[in-house]
C-alpha cells in the first residue's frame, strides 16, 4: 500500500476519477484488487455502491458544467477513450495504477481527512475562477465531488411554502401541481410587508371550486379532509393528525396495486399528490409532516413477497400502533407526569385550546386534586371558550379572560400550562399566536411556565422568530360586526390597510421552565439530544 | 368513487298537463333544447362522467342529447306513478357510493361545489339546494286574475350561520299553526324561517338513506316524504342521547336509520370521532354540549341568492325559463345556421331560431323562441312567445305572449294573444284568441 503522500494524492486522484465513466473505476478497482490478491470487502463493495451513485450524479451534471478538469489518473489506457472529457495534463502523473481504492478506506488518519479536505476546497476554489474563463486548465478534480468515504455536503433547501414572494418558487410549484392534477389555490388579499413571504388564503374560496365533483384524482376522503381542514372544523395539532392517518387509513383500503408495479413503492407515490393537495389546502402541521414520514418509511418497509391483503392489513395495524403510541399513551404518560406537578390549591392557568392540557387538566381534577383553572382567550379565534366548556363540563372552576388582561391575573397564578404544537430542534417552543406572550409576562412574574408536548411533534427546523416559518390565516376573520356595523367591510379598498391574522408564534426557551414529554420531564434546551437519540433508534 | 348523479326523469309535468300531454316534460323545449338537457349540462360541466337517468320508455326513445357522459337509461313503467323514492329503491342495487339526485326539470347554473362541500365537510347525511323565488313576470297565457300565492308555501327553519337545515313543513300539512319542537329550539335558540325559498330539488344523499329507503317501503317521494323525515329525525329523542351508547341504543340506530357511512367499519369511525373530539372547533355555543350536540344525523341546505334558479312544472315557469335560459346558457348560434331567413324580415336579437326553420320576408321575431322545422310566412309578427318544433304559421298573423306547441297550424290572418295552443291544434283563420287554453277535445275528455 502506498504511503501516507501517496494515499494523499490517491485521494485526490480519486475525486477526480468520481467524474470518469463508471465501467472505468470500478474496472479500476477489479483490476486493483486482483492485483492486490485480496477479495472485496465489505467496505470496498460499499464504496463501489457509492461510487456508482456518484458517477450517476455526475453524469447528470457533465451535461451542463461539461469541460472539468480530468486529471488522469489509475488507468490511462481506459481514459484516452472517452470523448467527452477534456484533456488536460494529468496533474498527478505520478498515479500508478495500483492506486488501490482500498487504500483509502482503511485507515486514513484524521490529519490525511483535513489534508484532503483542504485540497479539495483550494481546487474548488480554483476551478471556480477558471471556469469563468472557458476551458480551465487547472490541475483541478471536478468541482463538488467529494470522495465517496467523505460525507456528501447536504443541500438545505427553503420549503417552498414560504417563499409565496418569489416568482420563481411560485412558477415551480404550480408546474408541480399541475403534474399532479391538483388546482393552484390563490392568495387572497393584500399582505403586511414583513409576512409576503406566506400565502394567504380566503376560506371563502375552497380549493373544491376548482376541481371536478366527484374527484377522481384525489381520493375522496382526503378532499373531504382538506376541506375540513380549510374551513377549521380539523383543527388543532393532535386532531389534524390522527383525521390524516384515518384518511390514509381509507385510502389503503381502497388501494389496489396496479400490475407491474409495487406496492412499497406505487403507494408511496400515490399518497405525493394527496399531500401536496392536503398542504394547499392547509400547511402541514409539524405532527402530519412526522406522521407523513413514519407512513411512508413503513409502506417503502413493505417487503414484496407479501400478498396485498396482507400488506395493506400490516399498514392499518401500523397506523393504529402509532396513533396508540404516539398520541394515547403519550398522553397518559404525560399526564402522569403534570399530576405530581400540580398541587392543591393550585392557581393554573391556560391559553386557548390544547387538546392535551385539557386531558391533563381532567385526569387530574378525576384523580382528586383541587385547583381551579384561569382560561385565557384571544380573538381572532376564540378557543378558549372551547377549552372553558369542556372543563366546566367535568367540573372544574374556571375563570376566563382575555389575553389583554393577563398581567392583571397572573399575580394569583400559581403555574402557567401550555400546550405546543412543535417543539423546535433549537429548544424554541411553536404555539398558538399569543403563547410567547403569556410565557414572556410569566416570567417577569416568576411563574412557572410548563409546555406540554408529545415526542411524536418535535422537528428538526430551527427557528428563532415567528416570523420566518408561520402560517397567515384567512384576513376576513378578523372583521367584526358590533352593533350592526362593520368598520372593516371593505378593507381591501384601502390601499394602505393590511389586514394580518398570524396563527403561530415561537417561544424562547429561557421563558419555558419544563417541557413534559411522554419520555418525562426535560428542560427546554434537551430537545436536540431528545431528536438525536429518537434518530438514531428509528 | 364519491358521488353516482342520479336524474329524475319520469315525472308526468302534472302541473303543466297542457303541454306535457302530448309531449314528456323532459323533452320539453326550452330555448330549443330538451328540458333534461340542463341538468345533464349541469352534471358535465362540473366534472360528471357517468349519470343514471330514470325515465320511461317513450322518452328513452325520443332522447338524444349530446354529452360526453355515459348516460345509463334506466326504464320504469310509464303508467306505473312511481314516487321518486321508489325510483331510487329501484335502482338501489347499482348505487355503490352516496348519491346526487336532480330532477329533470332544473335549470340553474349554481356553483355545485357549494351544496357538495357542505355534505362533504359535515359529513352530512342530506344536503339540498334551495333558491329565492322569483316573481314571475309574465302574462301566462289561461290564467285567469292574480294567481294566489300563499297555497304552497314551505316553511323552512335554519340556524344561525343559515347553512344547518332545522324545520322544514309544507303549508299543506298544517292546520293553522306552525308546530315547533322544543327540542330544536333547545338545541338552536335562534332559527330562522324562512318562506320565499324554492326548493331546487338537487339532494346529495348518503348511501346509507338509500339502503335505509329499501327496507322502508312505506316512503314513495323523496320531497314530499323522504327529506320531511330526515330532517325531524336529527332531532329525534332516541337519537340525540348524549349519553355513551349502549347496544340497546345502538340496535335501535341501525333500524332508525342511524349509523352513518355503514361501509365505513367501526373501528375507523372511531377514530374520526377521536379526531372530532380532540379538535377545537364547535359549529355552535352557548350551551354544554359537543359540536353538532353529538348529533350523527345532519342536514344542510345551501340558499342561493343571485344565481339562476328554475324548477320548470308550471306553465308560468315554463315561460320565464325560455325567456332567461338562453342568456345564461348563450347559444352559439341563436339563428341556427340552417334556418332560411329572408333578408326583409326582422329577427331580434334575444330570439333563437331552430334548426331548418322558414321565415318570409316582412315577419318580425321579437324576444321569441322558434324551434326547428317551423315555417314562419310574410307579415308574422311573432312578439314574446315560444312556437315549438313544426309549427306552420300562414301569413299575416299576430301572435304576442303565446305558446305554439308541436305541429300547431296558426292560419292567416290570426291574432292570438297569450293563448297556449296545444300541439297539433289548428287555430281558424282570422281567429281573435285572447287568454285561452285551446286543446284538443281528447285532451279535455283526459281532464
Amino acid at each position: 500500500m502506498a504511503g501516507t503522500e501517496g494515499i494523499t494524492q490517491q485521494e485526490l486522484n480519486n475525486s477526480t476519477g468520481e467524474t470518469r465513466d463508471e465501467t472505468d473505476s470500478r474496472k479500476n478497482d477489479y483490476l486493483q484488487s486482483k492485483v492486490e490478491g485480496k477479495a472485496l470487502s465489505k467496505e470496498e463493495k460499499l464504496k463501489l455502491r457509492k461510487e456508482k451513485k456518484q458517477q450517476k450524479k455526475n453524469k447528470k451534471d457533465d451535461k451542463g458544467p461539461a469541460k472539468e478538469e480530468k486529471a488522469k489518473k489509475p488507468v490511462p489506457v481506459m481514459d484516452g477513450q472517452q470523448a467527452q472529457q477534456q484533456r488536460a495534463p494529468p496533474t498527478s502523473p505520478l498515479v500508478t495504477p495500483e492506486a488501490p481504492p482500498t487504500g483509502e478506506k482503511s485507515g486514513k488518519s484524521k490529519v490525511e481527512l483535513r489534508a484532503d479536505r483542504r485540497a479539495r476546497q483550494d481546487v474548488d476554489r480554483t476551478s471556480k475562477q477558471g471556469k469563468k474563463g472557458d476551458r480551465s486548465q487547472l490541475a483541478s478534480t471536478a468541482k463538488t465531488k467529494a470522495p465517496p468515504s467523505e460525507p456528501q455536503p447536504v443541500v438545505k433547501r427553503l420549503p417552498e411554502h414560504i417563499q409565496a414572494d418569489d416568482p420563481a418558487v411560485l412558477k415551480k410549484v404550480a408546474k408541480k401541481l399541475e403534474r399532479q392534477q391538483i388546482p393552484l389555490r390563490s392568495d387572497y388579499g393584500s399582505k403586511v410587508s414583513l409576512f409576503s413571504h406566506l400565502h394567504q388564503y380566503s376560506r371563502k374560496a375552497p380549493l373544491t371550486q376548482q376541481m371536478s365533483i366527484p374527484s377522481t384524482v384525489i381520493h375522496p376522503s382526503i378532499v373531504h379532509l382538506g376541506l375540513q381542514y380549510s374551513q377549521g372544523i380539523i383543527a388543532g395539532s393532535n386532531s389534524r393528525c390522527i383525521a390524516l392517518l384515518h384518511a390514509f387509513k381509507q385510502v389503503i383500503r381502497d388501494y389496489a396495486t396496479p400490475r407491474n408495479e409495487e406496492l412499497s413503492r406505487d403507494l408511496v407515490n400515490k399518497l405525493k399528490p394527496y399531500i401536496s393537495f392536503l398542504n394547499q389546502c392547509r400547511p402541514l402541521s409539524a405532527s402530519m409532516g412526522n406522521a407523513i414520514k413514519y407512513i411512508k418509511k413503513e409502506i417503502s418497509n413493505v417487503s414484496s413477497n407479501i400478498k396485498e391483503e396482507e400488506a395493506k392489513t400490516t399498514l392499518q395495524n401500523c397506523i393504529d400502533k402509532y396513533i396508540e403510541e404516539k398520541i394515547h399513551l403519550a398522553a397518559k404518560a404525560i399526564s402522569k407526569s403534570a399530576f405530581e406537578k400540580i398541587s392543591d390549591g393550585d392557581v393554573i392557568l391556560v391559553y386557548g385550546c390544547s387538546s392535551l392540557v385539557n386531558y391533563i387538566l381532567c385526569d387530574a381534577f378525576e384523580r382528586g386534586r383541587k385547583f381551579r383553572v384561569i382560561v385565557v382567550d384571544s380573538r381572532p379565534r376564540l378557543e378558549g371558550r372551547e377549552t372553558l366548556r369542556r372543563l366546566v363540563k367535568k367540573g372544574l372552576s374556571c375563570t376566563y379572560v382575555l389575553i389583554t388582561a393577563v398581567s392583571y391575573m397572573l399575580p394569583e397564578v400559581s403555574k402557567v400550562f401550555l400546550g405546543a404544537h412543535a417543539l423546535l430542534a433549537n429548544g424554541y417552543v411553536m404555539s398558538r399566536v399569543g403563547a410567547s406572550q403569556i410565557a414572556l409576562v410569566a416570567k417577569a412574574y416568576n411563574v412557572p411556565v410548563l409546555v406540554c408536548c408529545e415526542t411524536y411533534k418535535f422537528c428538526e427546523r430551527v427557528q428563532t422568530d415567528s416570523f420566518v416559518s408561520n402560517e397567515l390565516d384567512d384576513p376576513d376573520d378578523l372583521i367584526v360586526t358590533r352593533k350592526g356595523k362593520t368598520e372593516l367591510q371593505n378593507w381591501q379598498d384601502i390601499p394602505s390597510l393590511r389586514l394580518l391574522n398570524l396563527v403561530y408564534d415561537v417561544t424562547p426557551p429561557d421563558f419555558v421552565d419544563l417541557v413534559i414529554t411522554d419520555l418525562g420531564m426535560i428542560p427546554c434546551t434537551s430537545v436536540p439530544v431528545v431528536l438525536r437519540v429518537k434518530n438514531v433508534d428509528q | 368513487m364519491e358521488l353516482q348523479a342520479v336524474v329524475m326523469a319520469a315525472g308526468g309535468g302534472s302541473r303543466m298537463m297542457d303541454l306535457t300531454y302530448s309531449m314528456p316534460k323532459p323533452l320539453l323545449p326550452v330555448g330549443n333544447k330538451p328540458l333534461i338537457w340542463y341538468p345533464l349540462n349541469l352534471l358535465e360541466k362540473i366534472g360528471f362522467e357517468e349519470v343514471i337517468v330514470i325515465t320511461t320508455k317513450e322518452v328513452h326513445k325520443q332522447m338524444n342529447i349530446d354529452t360526453k357522459m355515459k348516460l345509463e337509461m334506466v326504464c320504469i313503467q310509464e303508467d306505473a306513478d312511481m314516487g321518486t323514492a321508489n325510483a331510487l329503491r329501484h335502482i338501489q342495487q347499482k348505487i355503490k357510493t352516496d348519491i346526487l339526485v336532480v330532477s329533470c326539470d332544473l335549470i340553474t347554473d349554481v356553483a355545485l361545489h357549494e351544496v357538495v362541500d357542505l355534505f362533504r365537510a359535515h359529513d352530512a347525511t342530506l344536503s339540498m339546494l334551495m333558491s329565492k323565488t322569483h316573481e314571475f313576470t309574465e302574462t301566462v297565457p289561461g290564467q285567469k286574475g292574480k294567481k294566489k300565492t300563499g297555497e304552497q308555501r314551505d316553511f323552512v327553519g335554519v340556524d344561525s350561520s343559515g347553512k344547518r337545515l332545522l324545520f322544514m313543513a309544507n303549508e299543506a300539512d298544517l292546520d293553522e299553526e306552525l308546530v315547533i319542537k322544543k327540542s330544536i329550539m333547545r338545541k338552536h335558540p335562534r332559527m330562522h324561517i324562512k318562506t320565499g325559498l324554492v326548493d331546487a330539488h338537487l339532494y346529495c344523499l348518503k348511501k346509507s338513506v338509500v339502503d335505509f329507503l329499501a327496507d322502508n317501503k312505506s316512503i314513495t317521494s323523496i320531497r314530499g316524504e323522504l327529506i320531511p323525515y330526515l330532517v325531524r329525525k336529527q332531532f329525534s329523542a332516541s337519537t340525540n342521547s348524549q349519553k355513551t351508547k349502549d347496544d340497546s341504543e345502538k340496535n335501535q340506530k341501525k333500524t332508525d336509520l342511524k349509523t352513518p357511512d355503514i361501509h365505513i367499519s367501526s373501528k375507523d369511525e372511531d377514530l374520526l370521532d377521536l379526531a372530532r373530539e380532540k379538535s377545537c372547533w364547535n359549529d355552535h355555543r352557548g350551551d354544554m354540549s359537543d359540536a353538532y350536540h353529538g348529533g350523527k344525523l345532519r342536514c344542510y341546505v345551501h340558499i342561493m341568492e343571485d344565481s339562476m334558479c328554475y324548477r320548470v312544472n308550471t306553465l308560468a315557469a315554463y315561460i320565464e325559463a325560455n325567456r332567461l335560459a338562453p342568456k345564461v346558457f348563450s347559444e352559439e348560434f341563436p339563428i341556427h345556421p340552417t334556418a332560411e331567413i329572408s333578408e326583409q324580415s326582422m329577427v331580434g336579437a334575444d330570439s333563437i331560431i331552430g334548426a331548418a326553420c322558414h321565415v318570409s320576408e316582412k315577419s318580425s321575431i321579437k324576444r321569441s323562441t322558434i324551434g326547428a322545422s317551423s315555417c314562419i310566412k310574410e307579415k308574422v309578427k311573432i312578439t314574446n312567445s315560444i312556437i315549438m318544433n313544426g309549427v306552420t304559421i300562414e301569413e299575416g298573423c299576430n301572435i304576442q305572449g303565446s305558446v305554439i306547441c308541436n305541429q300547431a297550424v296558426i292560419n292567416r290572418g290570426a291574432d292570438i294573444k297569450y293563448c297556449l295552443v296545444g300541439s297539433g291544434q289548428c287555430i281558424e283563420a282570422e281567429a281573435e284568441r285572447n287568454n285561452e287554453v285551446i286543446v284538443g277535445i281528447d285532451q279535455l275528455m283526459e281532464i
